[in-house]
């Protein structure tokens, strides 16, 4: 590596060498551009190899194809095709992949899209390609708020949904002293506010907080002072890895076994089956959808474990009930038009596994219900996946902003 | 000149190596300016972007033997600040990269100077714990939108005429950066100020005995690295409408070292070379069931131990040989 002697005849041969690679390259990569076809193709954007690989990642992708296969496998006489990316967390990458699959390979909807920054700019990107996205894993209630616009869609959850969820509900259930532990960035702060706003509106107090960095691996001195506050609710405003070692060593101080409630964010069922009974028991979440709610829920949930082996969580069957609505939606309006379909889309209702009695407003949010779960102790486990006691069921209406609320400019 | 790896005139030697370095330089823009037409353009902008990143880089790890762990501050500065002049002053296109491009001179200069003072190991350790302070500021402050990013940056029109949401002028524009960087580090390397950082590098002790004020020629190519790699930033911003987090993480400067080192690390063209590969691994494995991140770590790893000198530097090493 030391040396920088440049001999003549090498940068002429060189020069002739990366000029036969890249000819050949480009010869074969010009060849599969060429194959984009019609049809309608749906693509699945999200983290598969990341830490949101078991939130979302692949199986999402299982969950896309479980709709087009129950939908029939074509729409309007066109076959229908799932084609999926990982975006490795990289807002780049992933507005780089869904610029292609827009311009290029002639995609015609995205969803799934975990993680708010890259859901955020495939946002803007499909406001400006004139294209449809309908986002599932990303948590930020900007999407249908101040970065609404006509085609793009948000079918799970919000941050507002988890605030009524776990804040609201809680609150009223009894848990009314909460102490929050807050991920220190703008993430972290959104949620502690918007619970906290929850939590006096239905007369509860907040007795303190305290902020860890992000990506944190030693949340003992913060738990501490959780404990010493003595508040019913130990509220974690943190996301991912931080939640599952805050919630992980939490345990290990015996938070919940000392009468305090854990209350999770933003936690799904992938997160409580990694950490265990042991650890998680006891803990409140706020999901859109639980495999074990009822004979409908059950029918898809094991459906979904004969190919996954693992049950679906909220992102997996929200990405379901997405696909399931946009070619339902390109089925009434008789064309995959942009326009129509969107329209469609705001005007059927949505009656699946995931959304009973769903509706979509204006600015692409969809409203159904909330369930309030809490995490089993080991012992009333009957069955594998058998995880969460329902606590309370909080109505669409409630647990999302209304159209006026959202601060979206879309009437 | 084909053939003959034993040219005995010396004057022809060198009269052949400049012809050589221009028909390389010649060949490759070429294919640049074909590129848009055989590939995706944006993905093309993301290759120059990075390429010249890299390229900033490799002006200290190989050239001067710095090896700087913070790199992404830089290129993240010039994203932010690029960003922000081009969605909220308003500014134009060029300017906005300008802008990047000063302000990551500026905070390098600021590194630099600290970072300097420490040679090896330490010199690294410092660019890093500097850079995740940068990192942090950039988490915290109100203007970077914190784990969003600055979202929808305009284009805009360059001059005020020229629309680059089209994706050929906006390729002209990105292109256009990036040979002018590049032009600017060849010069670099083959100037004077150039044959003394390649004399510390070779051998500190005895630049400092010829009277080389060593400690402020490092200073001076640390702030034209930084620089130039806040001014890729600036332009990958605006090609991407979006600044975020991504850029200013340690991760992309472990990125950014990979991509030199598998392209090869002291060369020109080594940066470019390695920044085409690992930008299309990223996305075009990223369709496939492959994790990327394990894929990226075995080709690094088969690189430190089959081919030490990169790409570029074995394909140079061995055609030398013949």
């Amino acid at each position: 590596m030391r040396k920088d002697t440049r001999n003549p005849a090498v940068s002429a041969r060189l020069t002739a060498w990366l000029a036969r690679t890249t000819a050949v390259a480009a010869l074969a990569l010009g060849a599969s551009q060429a194959l984009a076809a019609d049809g309608v193709k749906i693509g699945v954007l999200n983290d598969q190899s990341g830490v949101y690989a078991d939130y979302g990642g692949k199986w999402s992708v299982e969950a896309a194809r479980m709709a087009v296969e129950d939908f029939g496998g074509s729409v309007l006489g066109q076959k229908i095709e799932i084609v999926s990316a990982d975006h490795q967390n990289k807002p780049d990458i992933g507005s780089n992949i869904a610029r292609q699959w827009y311009d290029v390979d002639g995609v015609d909807m995205i969803t799934e899209l975990t993680t708010s920054s890259v859901a955020l700019a495939v946002h803007e990107l499909s406001k400006e390609k004139k294209k449809i996205d309908i986002v599932v894993g990303a948590a930020t209630s900007r999407l249908t708020g101040d970065a609404c616009q006509p085609y793009g869609f948000h079918w799970a959850f919000d941050t507002r949904a988890l605030a009524v969820g776990t804040g609201g509900a809680l609150t009223k259930a009894g848990g009314n002293t909460w102490f929050f532990l807050t991920a220190d960035y703008a993430f972290g702060y959104q949620l502690e506010e918007d619970t906290t706003k929850l939590v006096k509106e239905e007369g509860g107090k907040v007795l303190g907080s305290v902020r860890h960095p992000l990506n944190n691996n030693d949340f003992s001195s913060f738990l501490l002072q959780a404990q010493a506050s003595q508040a019913k609710v130990v509220g974690l405003a943190n996301a991912g890895l931080d939640t599952t070692n805050s919630v992980k060593q939490a345990s290990e101080f015996g938070i919940t076994a000392g009468g305090q409630k854990l209350a999770g964010l933003l936690m799904t069922l992938a997160e409580v089956h990694g950490l265990g009974l042991k650890a998680s028991q006891g803990l409140v979440l706020t999901e859109g959808y639980y495999w074990d709610l009822d004979d409908k829920s059950r029918e898809f949930g094991e459906r979904f474990f004969k190919r996954t082996q693992r049950m679906p969580s909220m992102i997996h069957a929200g990405t379901y009930s997405a696909v399931l609505s946009y070619l339902k939606a390109v089925k009434a309006a008789g064309s995959k038009d942009t326009e129509k379909v969107a329209a469609k889309l705001k005007e059927l209702p949505v009656d699946d596994v995931f959304g009973r009695g769903g509706k979509v407003l204006a600015n692409g949010r969809m409203v159904h219900d909330m369930y309030l779960f809490e995490v089993k102790k080991p012992e009333d486990s009957k069955k594998p996946w058998d995880y969460y006691k329902l606590l309370a069921t909080i109505p669409g209406d409630k647990a999302f902003f209304s159209l006026a609320e959202s601060g979206c400019p879309i009437k | 000149m084909t053939t003959t790896t034993s040219a005995p005139a010396a004057p022809a030697k060198i009269a052949s190596g400049r012809s050589g370095e221009l028909l390389t330089a010649l060949g490759v823009l070429a294919l640049l300016l074909a590129a848009p037409f055989l590939f995706y353009p944006v993905f093309v902008m993301k290759v120059l972007c990075f390429a010249l990143f890299a390229a900033a880089f490799n002006l200290l790890i190989g050239f001067v033997g710095l090896l700087s762990f913070g790199h992404a501050a830089f290129f993240g500065t010039g994203a932010y600040i690029a960003a922000h002049a081009a969605k909220v002053w308003h500014l134009d296109p060029l300017v906005a990269v300008v802008l990047g491009g000063l302000g990551g001179g500026v905070l390098g200069l600021a590194v630099g100077f600290l970072a300097i003072k420490r040679k090896g190991i330490y010199f690294s350790m410092i660019t890093l714990a500097l850079s995740q302070m940068v990192f942090f500021i950039a988490v915290q402050a109100p203007f970077t939108g914190g784990e969003d990013g600055i979202q929808g940056i305009p284009r805009g029109h360059l001059f005020g005429f020229i629309d680059l949401n089209e994706p050929l002028p906006m390729y002209g524009f990105v292109l256009a950066i990036f040979v002018f960087g590049m032009f600017a580090l060849w010069r670099i390397v083959h100037s004077p100020f150039g044959q003394i950082l390649k004399a510390i590098r070779d051998n500190e002790a005895r630049a400092i005995s010829l009277g080389y004020d060593v400690a402020r020629y490092k200073l001076i190519a640390f702030v034209i690295s930084a620089a130039v790699a806040a001014a890729a930033g600036g332009a990958k911003s605006l090609v991407f409408q979006l600044a975020s987090l991504t850029d200013i993480t340690w991760q992309m400067s472990g990125e950014v070292i990979l991509i030199t080192l598998l392209g090869g690390i002291g060369t020109i063209l080594g940066p470019v070379v390695g920044a085409v590969i690992v930008i299309t691994l990223e996305n075009y494995l990223a369709t496939l069931d492959v994790p990327v991140t394990v894929l990226i770590g075995g080709i690094f790893v088969a690189c430190v131990l089959l081919f030490r000198r990169g790409i570029v530097g074995e394909i140079e090493h061995w055609l030398a040989r013949r």
